[in-house]
């Protein structure tokens, strides 16, 4: 092939090029046409290119320049085109796939709300520096009562308010009826200072109905320190309520109480988050929402467990989780926490 | 307990207002439950005297009566029987308000004016009495308001007294507290009693369990029966306790103001006369004034007479022929003390409470014994025109000792982060009727004797805190110095464990641990714990496994129209102590169930959920704990399907179970199938080894992949097939897995081919074809020697 041959080739497929390239009806066509002009070895350019080499140097720029401009002309033509046939595409294309359909249907699960609330606290006494301490769920009568200072009259170890089990031997054993026996464990496995708090499934003698549930869960703290006060026990109430209703203008207030291990002993409650206190139907329109009850460690209670109440004080508090839940979210009725509908797990 | 403001009043001139008291009480730990105002909704009812009665023209039960209410007079029609001329009435006026809001106006009935009402105790909101107009106090001044004469401008606070605090079971304690608050004058009057040798005489009294009964006071007296007048009526009933008659009225009136329980005997009906105190006889019965005949011990005291004939069972309830009747003319007073835990025994062993032993067994004033007595016989000849026996019996042989404690200002500022005087240290004390002296660490405090909760020093911190108020106390946040916090490694592993189930679309449930012994045993063969005092027997023992409140709550959920369902629930299972004497071992248990349908439509089609749902929730626990060498061994398990259950193991380490659910388990659960399920024990999964974390550089040189489908006997499981292989092909495998199961006539029967496909990679070369011939033919000759397969054709 000659220079001129060259030439004359390209000239000549540029324009059956070109209409091939208006002929083309689909993409696909038009990715066909591209490929027989421009891109296969068979191409017209392919042909030319390897005629190149056997040019003499000075004609071969000319060449060179010659199958640029085939390459550039055809080239528009073809993105002309296709952009052509895509807007022709576009503008009868139909809904295409429908994603509202769905998906597979693969959904998240939820963690039953009294998890959360537990795993909120238990996050926010870690912040504090608190460890998570755990005991078990049937307890003895001195970790769940004699340590704890509550004597063997009381009413608390009724069998109207207490689950006992039965294992077989004299020695009556219990569903604990609060976390507080995990106080006692602690003390007598752990010496001071000792900053814990332990959540966990208590238990009282009832039937399960909207206000009674025989299991519940509470959470207790314990701190015993050397000169640990009140004021560190209501200081520290105030910072985690303030965390847990994520309001800084949370107020605490401390009525005295008795509890047989704490003393003194006082009943603990926080403005209403709801009313701000000033009276709504969350807090009956008191203001007030009780929480729970709190007190110093009973020097009774640090002598049963081998702890010099002479070198150490300590605080104590417990609450109930599902109050909290149920304060938080309104639910009015304990037992939906139990009845596990999963419309109500899935609501959280 | 109940507690009216005027009764207060008697013993410190309390003004302050509702709320500013109410606020002091609960400060004080004497928590207001209510507070109650009987006379708010009474508003402009007067007295008024009836002057005539006469028939109304146009009703034959009704009767038009003209009063005179004091500045004037008025006629009202009426259809009370009861009343007559001269008859002192309430009477409401139009424009009077009663309880309810209404309010009365001047009408017409029945053709005739009336110009207001007559009214009923009830009416007035004074009990339930309405048989008739109340007939007021006839020297009561016409035109004065009703609710003085009735004593209803009152103000009652129910108060919930904490156990430790018996001193303030009475009106005269809660005045003691008020007055200390309020900074009041508290005066409790010296009783006087005028005494009368003549009608009656003293009686021995003997103590024969004098631990049980530390002191007993006998006081004869003669009475004449009757009502107790209206005033006394009036503060019984606004504290709760229905009036009697004047003599038994007045011991509860006692009690109430001072907290001595007191016991009136027929002194007439009492042998000997004598009183003895003794223990009962094991077995010895008694009747109390319930009317119940109850069975007692030699650990229950009585109170007998002179011929040990029992008489009341002591400080709890009467009990004999000695109760003061319509024929009592002379009564002998019992005031003592009895031991708070014999009474708290005796109490709760006979299932009996009174008034009395819920003050007994919390502990009364000792020492207040006397003038307790004192109190009751002055009343007794104010309201039934008693004369007191010049002497009386105080057996009081061991006086209870004060106890002497050493209080330190720093110790109250130590523990209440308070920065007190010593001043204000003893000018809190000293108005509780403790008595204290000295100075800063060198305080001696003397509580008296109607504080039996004052032992220790850490007491009296509680009383300085009580009367400085909790407000006075500061707000400091402790941080700990010795430690991080944190949750253990096993509490991090159960968040994990939840986090991955949540992930998998599982919603968490909590159960309630107590469940049916038959619902225990569909799902376990253990021997569950029992509770020893079950409410019902569907709550009788501790579970031994998650599942049967996991079927539960799928049951709830269905029967609502909720069938597919897909739970798991983590927490605590009971298995009976191996040896007597320990508590039961308790595990930390993870278990889900998936109920019914998969949905895949509209993309897919829907399918039922299969045991293989499950084996992925297994999977999907073990690999987000990184648990090493899990598999899974066919076995029998209680509730499971036989053909489809599987143990997993961790290591040789059992640590679950997972499978189909057996319908007759389903059925017996309530549970429409299909169900799936599966428990892992949290804790061993803990304990067990986990995968190797040691990193190594990922190949960049490409994998080369073969497929082998093998026919094996049924009883070759692929996990089987899936080790061999691994151990077969060494290091260059990087991945094996099983993805089809065949069978096929041409197979045989009970035979199958598994398909694998095997990914092998060099971490430093390009395998060649030969090495992965190579191990290719060794993968074959070990799944052929191994398991006896045959490389499928």
């Amino acid at each position: 092939m000659t220079l001129d041959d060259a030439l004359a080739r390209l000239d000549t497929a540029e324009a059956d090029a070109r209409a091939a390239v208006a002929g083309a009806g689909s993409l696909a066509a038009l990715d066909d046409v591209e490929r027989e002009w421009l891109k296969a070895r068979t191409s017209p350019v392919s042909a030319v290119n390897e005629s190149i080499k056997t040019f003499a140097p000075d004609e071969r720029p000319r060449a060179g320049q010659a199958v640029g401009a085939y390459r550039s002309a055809v080239g528009d033509a073809v993105a002309t085109r296709r952009a052509e046939l895509e807007a022709e595409a576009a503008a009868h294309r139909g809904p295409g796939l429908d994603l509202t359909l769905g998906g597979h249907g693969r959904r998240r699960g939820h963690l039953h709300l009294v998890t959360q609330i537990r795993r909120e606290l238990e996050d926010i006494f870690v912040g504090l520096g608190y460890r998570v301490a755990e005991g078990p769920e049937v307890e003895d009568d001195w970790h769940n009562f004699e340590a704890l200072n509550i004597p063997p009259a009381h009413p608390a170890r009724s069998m109207q308010d207490t689950i006992y089990v039965d294992l077989g031997f004299a020695e009556q054993m219990m569903l604990r009826t609060h976390t507080s026996p995990v106080q006692i464990r602690t003390m007598e496995t752990q010496a001071p200072p000792i900053y814990v708090v332990a959540p966990g499934r208590t238990y009282r003698n009832e039937t399960l109905d909207a206000r009674h549930s025989p299991a519940f869960h509470q959470m207790e703290c314990l701190a015993v320190d050397r000169g640990l006060t009140m004021a560190d026990l209501f200081g520290t109430i105030e910072a985690f309520a303030r965390m847990l209703f994520d309001d800084e203008s949370v107020r605490t207030r401390f009525r005295s109480d008795f509890f047989p291990y704490t003393e003194p002993s006082a009943e603990l409650a926080v403005s209403c988050v709801f009313c701000g206190g000033a009276g709504c139907r969350v807090c009956s329109h008191t203001g007030w929402i009780e929480l729970g009850g709190c007190g110093m460690v009973d020097p009774n209670v640090f002598e049963k467990v081998g702890i010099d109440p002479d070198v150490w004080q300590g605080f104590a508090f417990g609450f109930g989780l599902e109050r909290i839940a149920m304060i938080r979210y309104g639910i009015n009725e304990i037992r939906t926490f139990f009845d596990n509908d999963v419309r109500f797990l899935e609501q959280y | 307990m109940r507690a009216p403001l005027s009764w207060i009043r008697d013993f410190t001139p309390v003004e302050a207002p509702v709320d500013e008291l109410v606020h002091a009480l609960n400060q004080l730990g004497l928590e207001v439950d209510a507070v109650e105002a009987p006379g708010r909704e009474v508003l402009g009812v007067r007295v008024a005297r009836i002057l005539d009665v006469v028939p109304h023209p146009n009703a034959d039960k009704l009767r038009l009566a003209d009063v005179d209410f004091g500045d004037g007079q008025t006629r009202v029609v009426c259809g009370a029987p009861n009343i007559v001329p001269g008859m002192v009435v309430p009477f409401a006026p139009s424009g009077a308000t009663l309880p309810g809001g209404f309010t009365l106006e001047r009408r017409k009935i029945r053709g005739e004016v009336s110009d207001g009402m007559l009214c009923s105790a009830k009416e007035l909101g004074l009990g339930d009495d309405h048989s008739g107009i109340l007939a007021l106090d006839p020297a009561a001044e016409l035109g004065s308001d009703v609710r003085s004469v009735l004593g209803l401008d009152d103000v009652i606070f129910d108060l919930a007294i904490t156990p430790n605090r018996p001193d303030a079971m009475c009106i005269v304690g809660v005045a003691r507290e008020l007055a200390a608050h309020f900074g009041l004058p508290f005066t409790v009057p010296e009783p006087v009693v005028p005494r009368d040798a003549g009608p009656t005489a003293t009686v021995p009294v003997i103590i024969e369990a004098p631990d049980r009964c530390p002191r007993y006071l006998a006081w004869t007296a003669a009475v004449t029966l009757g009502p107790a007048p209206a005033w006394m009526q009036q503060r019984l009933v606004k504290a709760g306790i229905r009036s009697i008659g004047n003599v038994v009225d007045v011991t509860n009136y006692v009690l109430l103001e001072l907290n001595q329980p007191l016991h009136a005997f027929d002194l007439d009906r009492l042998a000997g006369p004598g009183i003895v105190v003794r223990l009962a006889a094991d077995g010895e019965q008694v009747t109390t004034l319930d009317g119940v005949e109850r069975t007692l011990d030699a650990t229950d005291l009585l109170i007998c007479d002179g011929a040990r004939a029992p008489q009341a069972v002591a400080g709890i309830m009467g009990g004999g022929d000695s109760e003061v009747s319509d024929t009592t003319a002379r009564i002998l007073l019992e005031s003592a003390y009895f031991e708070r835990m014999g009474i708290a025994r005796s109490s709760k062993r006979l299932k009996l409470r009174s008034e009395s032993s819920a003050r007994f067994e919390r502990g009364i004033d000792p020492d207040g014994v006397a003038r307790a007595a004192a109190r009751a016989m002055e009343l007794l000849v104010e309201v039934a025109g008693a004369r007191v026996a010049a002497d009386l019996v105080d057996e009081y042989p061991q006086p209870v000792a004060r106890p002497r404690i050493h209080l330190r200002t720093s110790k109250v500022n130590g523990v209440l982060g308070t920065a007190l005087s010593d001043t204000e240290v003893l000018d809190a004390l000293a108005p509780l009727g403790i008595e204290v002296s000295g100075a800063g660490d060198e305080i001696e405090a003397v509580p008296p004797t109607f504080r039996p909760d004052l032992e220790r020093e850490i007491d009296l911190v509680e009383e300085v805190a009580r009367r400085v108020g909790f407000d006075a106390i500061g707000r400091t946040v402790p941080k700990p110095e010795h430690q991080v916090g944190g949750l253990s490694h096993r509490q991090v592993d159960r968040r994990v464990a939840a986090d991955a189930l949540v992930g998998a679309g599982l919603a968490e449930a909590v159960t309630i641990p107590l469940v049916a012994p038959e619902a225990a045993a569909r799902f376990s063969e253990e021997t569950p714990v029992q509770v020893a005092n079950p409410l019902r027997s569907e709550e009788s023992v501790l579970r031994p496994t998650l599942l049967p409140g996991l079927a539960a709550a799928a049951a709830h959920n269905a029967a609502r129209g909720q069938g597919d369902v897909g739970l798991f629930e983590m927490g605590r299972v009971f298995v009976a102590p191996p040896t007597p004497e320990t508590l039961p071992i308790e595990l930390e248990s993870v278990a889900g169930v998936l109920v019914g349908t998969v949905p895949r439509t509209p993309i897919e089609t829907d399918r039922p959920v299969d045991v293989y749902d499950a084996v992925d929730l297994v999977r999907t626990v073990t690999d987000a704990l990184g648990i090493a060498a899990v598999r899974l061994e066919p076995a029998v398990v209680p509730g499971f399907d036989p053909e489809a259950s599987a143990r997993v193991y961790a290591g040789e380490r059992g640590v679950g179970v997972v499978g189909a659910l057996a319908p007759a388990a389903l059925a017996a659960s309530a549970v429409p199938g299909p169900a799936v399920a599966f428990e892992l024990d949290l804790d061993a999964l803990s304990a067990a080894a986990r995968v190797d974390r040691q990193f190594r550089t990922p190949s960049s040189y490409p994998p080369s992949a073969i497929d082998l489908a093998f026919v094996v006997d049924d009883a070759v499981r692929a996990a089987e097939i899936g080790a061999t292989l691994r151990t077969a092909a060494g290091d260059l495998l990087e991945d094996v897995r099983c993805f089809d199961e065949f069978r096929g006539e041409q197979l045989g029967a009970g035979r199958r081919s598994l398909a694998f496909a095997l990914r092998f990679r060099a971490p430093d070369r390009t395998l060649t074809n030969a090495e992965v011939d190579e191990l290719r033919v060794r993968c074959i000759e070990a799944v052929a020697a191994g398991h006896g397969a045959e490389l499928r054709g």
